[in-house]
């Protein structure tokens, strides 16, 4: 009997857990991450949330446990029967929620997807965000390697595979940018690949300071290069002739910023992301802009985006990492 | 009274009824009857795998490789479909799949004396592999419309057909489960089965039909769930097989076999329908859902186990203490 009663009291500890969770009006907006305990997507939270604070609307974010295609479905539909206005998703799968969607949006509900769109669906959205786009990647690239070498000398670019089609894009932008008379007096003498190995990317970073004894920066536009350059020009003791930039996580880079080997590094800020899509959000919901080619909104204090076609906005240029800014960047 | 008290099941339905009163005091979007029905179609699937599964597991065996053995039913269906194959023949031939699936698992436990367990662990990667080869991670569609959401096909313009076909099955199970011969074969088998087959009970083909059965429903739950989603990929129903176990284990079915009933399937599958859909609307975490789901099946598995307990002591007072700890004997 004793056992028993035990068990009933579980019972009703497990009930009164349930009921203190007991929440009231259903918020706003809300945002719907690949997975929950996925630390890239923390500061894209916090995008969100300031922009519903600045617009005054109550925001919530919540999680599936796992990033596979459907684990997103009972969440979307659970946010639409409580009566959000917003969902803002980062898509796990490009069309296994179509339907889903479908039936959100019928219901008056504004979809946006963030971070990953649904290419080929996006009549089952109503905008999308996206970081950045390829022009604005190679552009930044050349910009920020200039402001590091005062413009001036021969620079390298280490890619990844030859064939990468995102690398070639903005490979292909970083020369159109060199065009540019500000970079007149900045050489690009080759372009290397180190198909995103550690060591082959390692190899080819030595060759370039050998090869190139004057050699003023190298350009690394993915993550698994621009860590091997830095680690190189670091063990060749040459941080301070040769600068290194690129494309990198903060968490990977930290240590070459930290010990002055990189002096900046860019990518693309989530928070950035999660506030433009959050302002969008709100625009849209309450009818202030039409998602249309060349419509403009504001992004709070980011100022006036415009849409592209399909309803995409892009949040803009890549953010560059220092010394000073990347103990704010957990990802 | 004290009989029905003693059935595992009912703690089930006690957790069912408290489960439902909680969610709806907590959210007042759950008391919509339109919303609890629409949410229902995607636990539809694991219940129809759930309902062969109790067989399996009151057999003594368990099928690890239902989820998988769904994504690849999935995945060959949408590659006949592109190919060109009417979706009609694909649904036949998905059945067929399924019935095949379950034939290979079969035959390797009955022919091969394979344990259910590491034929099914086999299983349940070789199929979901399989689907990934088949398929990689690109998605087919564009079905045609009369197959597409049959979640949307409503009777009386409520209920959706997942929960009609689940229904349906799940009386048809219960009748072969309780009424039937075949029926009573799966619970001595499950009890003792060196003993059923000294019985003259034609055991492995009883054990190849229950392995038939449960490929037969991962056809059917295929079926539903790619037209509900209106897309086919290798990774439809991850983990799922977890699922469809917990939804029998936590219906008080005994996972050594011989105990067990479809009723406690049925409740278990809306009591862990009712709690997950009552914590999402809640907007409780992914981690403190796990949790919650996690308890549940722990408290239900130590109820069942006090009053199978108390059942097997309450009756007999007169047996001498040898086997003080009642359903010991049976797993020897």
């Amino acid at each position: 009997m004793l056992k028993r009663s035990l068990g009933l009291l579980l019972v009703t500890l497990f009930t009164f857990t349930l009921t203190s969770c007991n929440k009231s009006a259903p918020p706003f907006m809300v945002y719907i991450p690949k997975n929950t305990g996925n630390p890239y997507f923390d500061p894209m939270v916090d995008g969100f949330a300031q922009a519903a604070k600045e617009a005054n609307v109550s925001f919530e974010q919540v999680a599936p446990a796992t990033a596979d295609a459907t684990s997103q479905l009972p969440l979307i539909e659970a946010q639409v029967q409580r009566g959000v206005k917003v969902i803002a998703i980062s898509p796990n799968s490009p069309d296994a929620l179509n339907e889903t969607f479908k039936e959100a949006m019928a219901k008056g509900v504004t979809v946006i997807c963030v971070d990953s769109d649904l290419t080929g669906n996006e009549k089952y959205r109503t905008a999308g965000v996206l970081p950045t786009d390829p022009e604005m990647v190679g552009r930044g690239q050349i910009e920020l390697l200039g402001s590091l070498i005062d413009y001036k000398g021969k620079i390298a670019i280490l890619s990844a595979t030859t064939d990468a089609p995102n690398q070639n894009e903005w490979i292909k932008w970083m020369k159109e940018a060199l065009k540019d008379a500000k970079y007149k007096d900045m050489q690009l003498v080759d372009v290397v690949y180190g198909d995103d190995q550690p060591e082959k990317s390692t190899t080819e970073a030595q060759a370039l300071l050998t090869k190139y004894p004057d050699l003023k920066g190298i350009i690394s536009p993915t993550t698994v290069g621009v860590a091997a350059c830095a680690q190189v020009v670091e063990s060749a003791n040459k941080a301070s002739q040769i600068a290194v930039t690129g494309l990198g996580t903060p968490n990977q880079m930290r240590r070459f910023v930290t010990d002055g080997t990189v002096k900046a590094f860019a990518l693309w800020s989530p928070k950035d992301e999660g506030y433009v899509a959050g302002n969008l959000g709100i625009a849209l919901a309450n009818g202030k802009v039409k998602p249309e080619a060349g419509a403009k909104f504001t992004a709070g204090t980011m100022g006036e985006r415009t849409f592209r076609d399909k309803g995409v906005v892009i949040t803009g240029p890549p953010v560059a990492f220092t010394k000073d800014n990347i103990d704010q960047f957990h990802f | 009274m004290k009989a029905i008290l003693r059935r595992p099941e009912i703690i089930t339905l006690l957790l069912l009824l408290i489960a439902f009163g909680i969610s709806a005091v907590g959210t007042p979007s759950f008391l919509d009857a339109r919303y609890l029905l629409k949410i229902s179609s995607p636990h539809m699937e694991i219940g129809v795998m759930a309902l062969a599964m109790t067989f399996v597991i009151i057999s003594g065996n368990i099928d690890l490789s239902v989820a998988s053995g769904l994504a690849l039913i999935v995945v060959c269906s949408a590659r006949l479909f592109e190919a060109g194959v009417p979706m009609q023949w694909v649904m036949v031939l998905a059945i067929l799949m399924g019935i095949i699936l379950g034939l290979f698992n079969g035959l390797l436990i009955t022919k091969l004396g394979l344990p259910s367990l590491t034929v099914t662990l086999g299983t349940l990667a070789l199929y979901r592999g399989l689907a990934q080869r088949l398929l990689g991670d690109r998605s087919i569609g564009n079905f045609p419309s009369w197959f597409v959401r049959v979640d949307n096909v409503k009777a009386f313009g409520l209920i959706p057909a997942p929960l009609i076909i689940f229904l349906v099955l799940a009386l048809i199970f219960g009748i072969i489960l309780h009424k039937m011969v075949f029926g009573r074969c799966v619970y001595a088998i499950g009890t003792n089965e060196p003993g059923a087959r000294f019985s003259g009970l034609q055991v492995d083909r009883a054990k190849l039909s229950i392995f038939v059965l449960s490929g037969l429903m991962m056809a059917v739950g295929a079926l539903m769930m790619m037209s509900r989603l209106a897309i086919a990929r290798f990774d439809h129903a991850p983990g799922y097989e977890l699922s469809v176990i917990t939804a029998v284990v936590l219906g008080g079915t005994d996972i050594f076999g011989g105990r067990g009933s479809i009723i406690g399937t049925v409740l278990a599958l809306f009591l862990l329908m009712i709690v997950q859909q009552g914590m999402i609307l809640q907007g409780i975490s992914a981690e403190t859902q796990l949790t919650v789901t996690g308890s549940l099946l722990v408290v239900s598995v130590i109820l069942a186990n006090l009053t199978g307990k108390l059942s097997t002591r309450t009756p007999a007072p007169k047996r001498p203490a040898a086997n003080p700890s009642g359903g010991e004997l049976k797993h020897a």
